[in-house]
């Protein structure tokens, strides 16, 4: 229908332009995403910001409430050729697309419109989740984050506790201290895949499937119920039952930044893109501070993984629309955007001219954007490797609910670790052979 | 009265296109497709790439799956269980109405309306309602702690979702059964009671019997809706999200699962069309068996 209204008006236009009389009407192009609240506005300033720096295109932002239901939405407009220019696409759909065929690679669009990107300059630490094997550019991270731990530095010293914890061991011990010190819940953590299985084989240096994490084929298998995530669901679910670690959902009740914010528990792990909304939230005063994942004693800390979503330009749109897209995407990756970007919503910024430009402001020395650099020095502690460089399994979506399912069933109905962990695999693997078999015949770049 | 005759055979055909045209758009092209992607594997953007034939292979994928297995088995525990309660709950409420009770005109009223509330906002107010943190529930949880916990125990997330589910179509089954009384000549009741029966002898013996077509007529709907109607899915995506553990997985909650959280339509598709299996043997069965010992007097 919008497409329909958008031709009728290009064609006006067009008329207009024969008839000599009025200027050419902007090209218009439509950009869908899957942020909404705070976040969605930000978008959207975003989009007026680029209308209002030339006269030759019109971007329309329009929020589709969430990341899955973007996807989605972008699948369905794409099979009835409604699609949008630009879509955003979560870190677990990057698959999908990848195989899609659907859209038009990062490199060839700005190449194609005449921009000169220099493609180094994006954080390899960032931009190797949405690229090619070889290393080439898909998509345009955008809004980028990573998962770091929250704590509440008032309570750590009436607890009597100095230091961020730096292993688990210590979180441990931190909780059991702060549980003495007549604190409830030391420690929130929910079922999220993101932290105990992303992040963690990240930084522990453990795969989570075969094939580098999918990266060198369709044919991988997951390996999570093998590696040190068993140790790390172990240990939860000790300290879990010595009520140290609290488990925090919205089924429950409370996520765990809320708890955190309320002070509820005093230890949290988030996304880098929750400070913001803690610096609003928790009470004035409150001295708290975020510090790198915790990892297990003696294990060589390893770089964490990306999260967030990226921009991918869609294929079969008018022409015109390209040089639109490149332009709004040339527009928000120049330094002064990305340091509006990272300010007003806790995101990082994915270029290292964008993080240095913000270094140099003073950004990072501000007591309210104080611990946001830890977020950049999470995502570059190592080079990338098989293990850190990203996630590239089929079904990923499901795979990570077949996860949280077992965190479920360990942790609210006491079932085995192993068992339950071996049994979500088992059935991963099978999502995943489903996927090779869907895309049989093609290969992965 | 004037028999209205066409002499060509295409006027009627031209007249009746437009209505022809809807049912295919909406009914048997959907159908089709769905037939399609059962037997094929159909990529999340289309065309990728050479769509396969699997033959019966999404079928069996899906019987292989223990997953598939649970969320038959809790729709059927969730379809019986909702069905029995709302018509037991809309039949105690209509004959307590039907009688002439002090304040019966406002109670019809009353009871209707949640009928005009979708799934999902009852499933949003009963979360708020039966949070085991905040109200009602909080009161008891900490005289007992872990008394009710729908995010813990499978089976108090049942109970959850069975409960928004009679809540909404509880007054819906009423008007229903109370016009279905109503239309009972008032003769037959007032006979009865001069002869000395009170109100539970001529509900089992006279009101019963000749509500038994109203009753069979709504035993279909409900027993359809909660097994695979919209407010099914609506409920479980807002209380329980098919959790804890799958406890409240329903096969609707499933399919709709499987082809847009998952990308899967092909997995997704197999399954619909199974519901359609079981939905038809459902109302054969029905109408077969059950529809011969209604009353019809």
């Amino acid at each position: 229908m919008l497409t329909k209204i958008f031709g009728a008006a290009s064609a006006l236009a067009l008329l207009a332009g024969l008839s000599g009389t009025a200027q050419a009407a902007p090209v218009k192009f439509e950009f869908w995403h899957g942020l909404s609240g705070d976040l969605g506005e930000r978008v959207q300033e975003a989009c007026t910001k680029f209308n209002a720096s030339q006269t030759d295109y019109e971007i329309n932002c329009v929020s589709q409430g969430a990341y899955d239901t973007n996807l989605q939405n972008t699948i369905a407009a794409y099979r009835a050729k409604k699609h949008p220019a630009i879509t955003q696409v979560y870190d677990a759909g990057t698959l999908d697309l990848m195989m899609s065929n659907a859209f038009v690679p990062a490199k060839k669009l700005m190449a194609d419109s005449g921009y000169k990107i220099d493609w180094d300059n994006y954080f390899p630490g960032i931009a190797n989740y949405f690229a090619t094997a070889k290393g080439e550019l898909q998509s345009f991270p955008f809004n980028s984050s990573t998962a770091v731990f929250y704590y509440n530095a008032d309570a750590f010293k009436k607890a009597g506790i100095t230091d961020a914890p730096k292993t688990w061991e210590q979180v441990a011990t931190d909780a059991r201290k702060l549980k003495d010190a007549g604190f409830e819940c030391p420690m929130a953590i929910n079922f999220d895949p993101w932290f105990s299985l992303d992040q963690f084989s990240a930084i522990h240096n453990q795969p989570i499937a075969t094939q580098a994490n999918g990266y060198k084929g369709l044919d991988a298998e997951v390996v999570f119920n093998k590696t040190k995530v068993v140790d790390e669901i172990k240990f939860w679910k000790k300290q879990a039952d010595e009520k140290l670690f609290v488990v925090k959902t919205k089924a429950l009740g409370m996520d765990p930044i809320p708890a955190f914010s309320s002070q509820t528990c005093q230890m949290a792990m988030s996304s880098i893109a929750d400070h913001g909304t803690v610096g609003k939230t928790i009470p004035a005063g409150v001295e708290w501070h975020v510090a790198m994942l915790p990892v297990f004693e003696g294990t060589e800390r390893q770089k964490s993984l990306v999260g967030g979503a990226s921009l991918w330009v869609m294929k079969d749109r008018p022409e015109a629309e390209y040089k639109g897209a490149a332009a709004f995407l040339n527009f928000i990756a120049q330094p002064d955007m990305v340091e509006w970007w990272s300010t007003v919503t806790g995101y990082i910024p994915v270029t290292k001219t964008g993080f240095q430009a913000m270094k140099a402001n003073g950004f990072y020395d501000k007591p309210q954007f104080k611990g946001r650099e830890l977020a950049i020095e999470s995502l570059s502690f190592t080079e990338p490797s098989d293990n850190t460089r990203g996630i590239r399994l089929g079904n990923y979506t499901q795979i990570r609910k077949e996860f949280s399912t077992a965190l479920e069933a360990i942790f609210m109905q006491n079932a085995d670790v192993q068992t339950s962990l071996d049994e979500a695999a088992a059935r991963s693997n099978t999502l995943l052979r489903r996927f090779e078999k869907t895309y049989a015949g093609q290969t992965l770049n | 009265m004037k028999r209205v005759v066409f002499k060509s055979r295409w006027v009627p055909a031209v007249a009746a296109l437009p209505q022809l045209l809807l049912i295919f758009l909406f009914f048997y092209w959907p159908a089709v497709s769905v037939m399609n992607w059962a037997f094929t594997l159909e990529p999340a953007f289309g065309g990728a790439g050479e769509r396969i034939f699997v033959g019966w292979e999404n079928f069996t994928s899906v019987f292989a799956d223990t997953q598939y297995w649970n969320s038959v088995r809790v729709s059927l525990i969730f379809a019986c269980s909702s069905t029995f309660i709302t018509l037991a709950l809309a039949l105690v409420l209509a004959l307590a109405v039907d009688r002439q009770l002090k304040g019966s005109k406002f109670f019809r009223f009353f009871y209707i309306w949640p009928y005009a509330l979708a799934g999902p906002a009852v499933g949003t107010a009963f979360l708020f309602i039966l949070s085991p943190e905040r109200g009602l529930m909080a009161i008891v949880n900490a005289a007992h702690p872990d008394f009710w916990n729908p995010a813990k125990y499978g089976s108090h997330a049942m109970i959850l979702i069975i409960t928004c589910f009679v809540w909404k179509w509880v007054g819906y089954c009423f008007i229903f059964l109370l016009a279905g009384l109503q239309s009972i000549p008032r003769s037959l009741t007032e006979a009865a009671a001069m002869d000395g029966s009170g109100p539970l002898r001529r509900a089992i013996d006279i009101q019963i019997p000749m509500l038994t077509p109203t009753l069979f007529l709504l035993l279909i709907l409900i027993a359809t809706e909660s097994f695979v109607g919209k407010d099914t899915y609506g409920i479980v995506d807002r209380t329980t999200y098919g959790g804890p553990n799958n406890a409240t997985n329903v096969m609707v909650f499933n399919i709709v699962a499987k082809a847009f959280e998952g990308l899967d339509y092909s997995g997704a598709a197999a399954q619909s069309l199974m519901v359609i299996a079981i939905i038809m043997v459902f109302t054969f069965v029905q109408f077969r068996f059950v529809e011969r010992r209604v009353h019809y007097r």
